[in-house]
């Protein structure tokens, strides 16, 4: 049993295939880079694996069981907390909303609740962060504070999409290292989606492609690579490697880049 | 003579009159709901909605007279109605504004061909308009403070799920949260806050009560509980203070209310500046 499998899934979205009889399997414990072009389907497959999207065909299991709604073993981060930055409510409010939000009824935040949210904070070092507006933090130090969400309630599969969007490299490197912490302190799976390879490369056990409907699981070596990203992006590609660095390279442009700055006009990649 | 009369009402305890007291009462409990239902509607950035449903509220209130109902049963029974058509439309209501705004445009336009039909137009006009908080007997008093109670109650169950949906609904909807029953159930509660102010300070100031001091308990406060309890605190201490000064001017209740409510936003933003 792994902690995320997808078993010939096919997944049709306004009648494009986004996954076609894609397979593979994220194995306990450890921590998956996922990368793709923009509407290659990193988030259409973590919303699959949340329940929330139907599959046209195969099955998808998380910790052995069908993907369903609501699992609450899954922590997840979504993309799109736009709207977020420009409250003022603190950040613990904001995270404590969310470990007590899907309680209807005559809920109240008992004390092994708070101290969950604590501990959670901690364990991503932004307790002393969610003292204040969640609004008034920087992008790298909101992100964190929202990553602890991602923590409560003991999750063992953790889905982050794109966490790393429009930070700076400083803080893009200090999430990334906490996520590699958490996977190893908590010995929970960890699936990572990205733009860029590099700033995962050193800290994922892992990486997973998708291109073209298909999804390619594998060390970074093997996976990164002129044959299989040639034709997980349909076109002739080349990887320069220099050092710990990768560049993919389609006819001497390189379409991390270029889907990197893709991304910062509209945020919408939703596909 | 006026100016005699007005010197002797100012004099008298306000409390002696039993029109003065149901008046605290009803825009007190009015207030309390509309403070607290506002706060949401602030977070949620839905605010349009609650100004378009008193506008609806107003088609309501005068087809109910024309039929010879009590404005009160148009109005809430409009409010509600339109409150899940809303809500079954869809949470992003922002990005409805036109819709929103052709219905509001329209509901005010009936409105209007009802008042046409109904003979005692004027003084039913003004008072829906514009609010006649002296005017509300022991009966109304009863339905605001029965809907009132049934509104907190309906709010206490779905509070939790509505906050995690308002700041996050992408994170609420993979944890399972029903997220469009919640909002549609919130906008029937909305509904109902509004039919509650409209009757104090009428459908066209309905702001006034339900944003203003909810934004203003945003400026104001970083934390959620104590944000809430600080909007419903300043809704009623706008309105008893808009009463309490309109006995002592006899100018109208929901100017005061809405001067009240400005300038107590004006200092939230000055202190929310402070605070930066």
């Amino acid at each position: 049993m792994s902690a995320l499998s997808f078993d010939n899934v096919t997944i049709r979205l306004g009648g494009r295939d986004i996954l076609k009889a894609a397979s593979f399997e994220v194995e306990h414990g450890e921590f998956v880079g996922m990368l793709g072009a923009n509407g290659a389907g990193k988030t259409t497959l973590m919303r699959a694996a949340l329940g929330l999207l139907p599959v046209a065909s195969g099955e998808v299991r998380v910790l052995g069981r069908r993907a369903t709604r609501g699992n609450a073993q899954i922590g997840y981060m979504p993309q799109n907390r736009g709207a977020i930055a420009g409250l003022r409510l603190t950040g613990w409010d904001v995270v404590a909303a969310a470990a007590i939000g899907a309680r209807f009824g005559f809920a109240r935040l008992d004390r092994a609740m708070r101290r969950e949210i604590d501990w959670a904070l901690d364990e991503v070092g932004a307790r002393d962060l969610a003292r204040r507006g969640i609004g008034e933090l920087s992008g790298g130090e909101r992100q964190r504070v929202l990553l602890s969400q991602a923590l409560i309630g003991k999750p063992r599969l953790i889905m982050l999409d794109e966490p790393l969007i429009s930070l700076d490299p400083g803080h893009q490197r200090n999430v990334v290292e906490i996520a590699r912490r958490i996977c190893d302190d908590l010995k929970v799976a960890i699936l990572f989606s990205a733009h860029e390879l590099n700033p995962l490369v050193n800290a994922i056990d892992r990486v997973l492609y998708l291109g073209h409907g298909e999804a390619v699981i594998g060390a970074v070596d093997d996976v990164v690579s002129a044959p299989v990203l040639s034709r997980l992006y349909g076109a002739p590609i080349e990887v320069v490697r220099i050092g710990d660095r990768y560049f993919v390279m389609a006819g001497g442009v390189d379409v991390e880049h270029d889907a990197h700055r893709h991304d910062h006009h509209g945020h919408g990649a939703h596909a | 003579m006026t100016r005699i009369a007005t010197i002797t009402t100012a004099t008298a305890p306000m409390l002696e009159y039993d029109f003065m007291r149901t008046a605290f009462m009803a825009s007190g409990i009015a207030a309390l709901l509309a403070g607290t239902v506002g706060f949401f509607l602030v977070l949620r950035g839905q605010t349009f909605a609650g100004h378009a449903l008193s506008h609806v509220g107003f088609s309501g209130a005068t087809g109910a007279l024309l039929f010879g109902l009590s404005p009160l049963t148009g109005l809430v029974g409009f409010t509600i109605a339109a409150g899940i058509g809303m809500g079954l439309f869809g949470e992003k209501l922002a990005e409805r504004d036109v819709a929103i705004g052709m219905m509001l445009s329209l509901a005010l336009g009936l409105g209007l061909l009802f008042l046409h039909f109904y003979t005692a137009a004027a003084t039913q006009a003004a008072a829906l308009l514009f609010g006649n908080v002296l005017g509300i007997d022991e009966a109304a008093l009863l339905t605001l403070a029965t809907l009132a109670v049934a509104s907190f109650l309906a709010l206490r169950i779905i509070i939790r799920p509505l906050i995690f949906a308002s700041l996050e609904s992408e994170l609420a909807e993979a944890r399972g949260v029903p997220v469009r029953f919640v909002s549609t159930a919130f906008l029937v509660i909305v509904a109902i806050a509004v039919a509650e102010c409209a009757q104090i300070v009428g459908v066209l100031l309905v702001f006034t009560l339900m944003v203003g001091p909810a934004a203003a308990a945003q400026n104001f406060s970083r934390r959620l509980a104590g944000g809430v309890v600080l909007a419903a605190g300043l809704a009623l201490a706008e309105a008893w203070g808009g009463l309490t000064l309109a006995y002592a001017t006899d100018w109208p209740t929901s100017f005061w209310i809405t001067a009240l409510s400005a300038l107590v936003y004006l200092v939230s933003l000055g202190a929310r500046f402070r605070a930066r």
